[in-house]
């Protein structure tokens, strides 16, 4: 083997692995930029699909209700369980429902319920689309000169997006539930006070910063959900692939877009 | 001048006459996955009335070629001609319009999974806001009538057998009554006595709905049934064409191995 071609082969070598996962990364990027261009044209022009959009509404948000539920209630239980002997030591056990409060509010509850959402709800997105991706299910919608982007991307994206903050707040409301039982195991606090408390401790620079970005966390699920789904090409294994994809990078965009919200939030308020 | 102008309307009506005479026509098409090229200038024609199969092995691109007439793909070069319309020069509205015209009929029958055959079949009807309610209902009825299946109304697709989904997939692309109709191996996967079900069931449609059809297989009982011409496609072009006796005394070998 001559000098050159050794030379170019170390070349190759020293690129490594690196330089196809980044055209990778940022011909995704850009796949992922379109789709959401598409998605923002598509909203506005006609047919609306009222129905198909509350039918939407309806999985998202009723039948995830159980789950968040549950969910928000271990969480505000767990976390005044976990509080009180680090307040006590400080002699602060009274401000237990207000700082509670502010940690489920403010954070705990919009990212724990969003990250279950993305489980449940972007997964089952992923893997929904896909399967009609692979059964031709949207080339069959297509060539009955239907608009399928329309009428399944358009629905769900907005469908989450609707239906996270609804859930939150639900999540939110049965977590300080969770937590005024807990308060009650170890001591004698009544409903109107542990409330009064909450609802003193709390600011409009708590409540609104969170509930909007909820907003985004539910664009976010959607859009991944649809996008691994409906762009899905690898027959049956996609299936499987497209719902963990969905899984996976839908929960990272709602931690980047937590840091990015919190860090909006400390300038503007 | 008088010359060009004699010319051009010259060209103008052999365009309206072919128009006229053919339901699609194919000229030169060419189309590429990657490196791998599938069509290499496929001229195809297929007359008004007519019933046209495609046989060919595997990979040689009857799959893309019918989905290259109803805009699921997007060939890189030739013409594309359907119904009098330039399909490559379409956009949105005006290809949607087209497609309702054109009936497919998928491999896998493609019916919605989560809606009832009644949901599936009024669903290609949703956008014409002119049909009313009970004058869908009458005419998923008459379709499901049409394929035998009106008892199957309210079962879901996975309750339906492999041939009871290949008949209400084919009611679902009648309801629209499409001039053209294009079958991607109708018969695939079928036992034969359901394969000759769906197959008389095809010269039916033709007689009940005036339709033009292409109708892809690997299945020579199925091209016996239904064709009035077979089109032998080879590496992305056509390799030789005829009635099905023609085809049946060739001398070509690839075409012999269908009928041996």
């Amino acid at each position: 083997m001559d000098s050159s071609k050794k030379k170019a082969i170390h070349e190759d070598e020293d690129n490594g692995p690196w330089f196809p996962m980044l055209f990778s990364f940022f011909s995704e990027m850009t796949s992922l930029t379109l789709f959401t261009a598409k998605y923002c044209k598509n909203l506005f022009i006609p047919p609306y699909e009222i129905n198909e959009l509350l039918k939407q509404c309806y999985f998202v948000g009723y039948r995830s209700l159980p789950l968040v539920g549950i969910t928000g209630f271990i969480m505000g239980l767990v976390l005044t369980i976990q509080s009180r002997p680090t307040l006590s030591e400080f002699g602060a056990e009274s401000w237990l429902p207000a700082m509670v409060a502010v940690s489920i509010i403010r954070e705990i509850g919009p990212v724990i319920t969003a990250l279950i959402c993305a489980g449940k709800v972007g997964s089952g997105i992923g893997a929904e689309l896909a399967s009609m991706r692979v059964t031709e299910q949207i080339d069959a919608m297509e060539v009955s000169g239907i608009n399928p982007f329309n009428y399944i991307v358009v629905t769900r994206i907005l469908a989450t997006t609707l239906m996270l903050p609804v859930l939150v707040v639900f999540s939110d409301v049965i977590a300080l539930a969770g937590s005024f039982l807990a308060v009650n195991i170890n001591g004698e606090v009544t409903f109107t006070l542990f409330f009064s408390q909450v609802i003193d401790s709390l600011a409009f620079s708590d409540v609104f910063p969170s509930f909007i970005k909820t907003f985004f966390f539910g664009f976010a699920i959607g859009l991944i959900g649809c996008y691994k789904g409906y762009n899905t090409d690898k027959g049956t294994e996609g299936v499987g692939l497209s719902a963990n994809s969905a899984v996976v990078l839908s929960s990272l965009l709602i931690f980047v877009m937590d840091m990015i919200a919190v860090q909006i939030t400390d300038l503007l308020f | 001048m008088n010359d060009s102008n004699s010319d051009k309307k010259k060209t103008n009506e052999t365009d309206e006459t072919s128009a006229k005479e053919f339901a699609i026509e194919i000229v030169d098409l060419h189309k590429s996955f990657k490196s791998n090229r599938v069509l290499k200038g496929l001229n195809l024609v297929l007359a008004k009335g007519e019933n046209l199969v495609v046989l060919g092995k595997s990979g040689t691109g009857k799959s893309v070629l019918i989905k290259c007439v109803v805009g699921l793909i997007e060939p890189e070069e030739g013409s594309l001609t359907v119904l009098g319309e330039n399909v490559l020069e379409l956009k949105d509205k005006k290809l949607n319009d087209l497609r309702k015209k054109v009936g497919f009929l998928f491999q896998s029958a493609a019916l919605y999974d989560s809606m009832t055959v009644r949901e599936n079949l009024k669903f290609p009807l949703r956008t014409d806001p002119s049909i009313e309610e009970d004058e869908k209902e009458a005419l998923v009825k008459e379709a499901l009538e049409n394929v035998g299946l009106l008892d199957a109304i309210d079962k879901m697709p996975s309750e339906l057998s492999g041939g009871m989904r290949k008949r209400v997939g084919l009611a679902r692309t009648l309801i629209l009554k499409p001039a053209v109709m294009l079958y991607d191996e109708p018969t695939n996967g079928l036992d034969p006595i359901t394969s000759r079900e769906i197959s008389k069931l095809i010269t039916d449609v033709r007689e009940k709905y005036k339709t033009s059809s292409i109708i892809i297989t690997h299945d020579i009982a199925c091209a016996k049934i239904t064709a009035d011409r077979i089109v032998v496609l080879k590496d992305g072009v056509c390799l030789t064409e005829g009635t099905f006796e023609e085809l049946q005394n060739s001398e070509i070998p690839e075409v012999r191995a269908y009928f041996e």
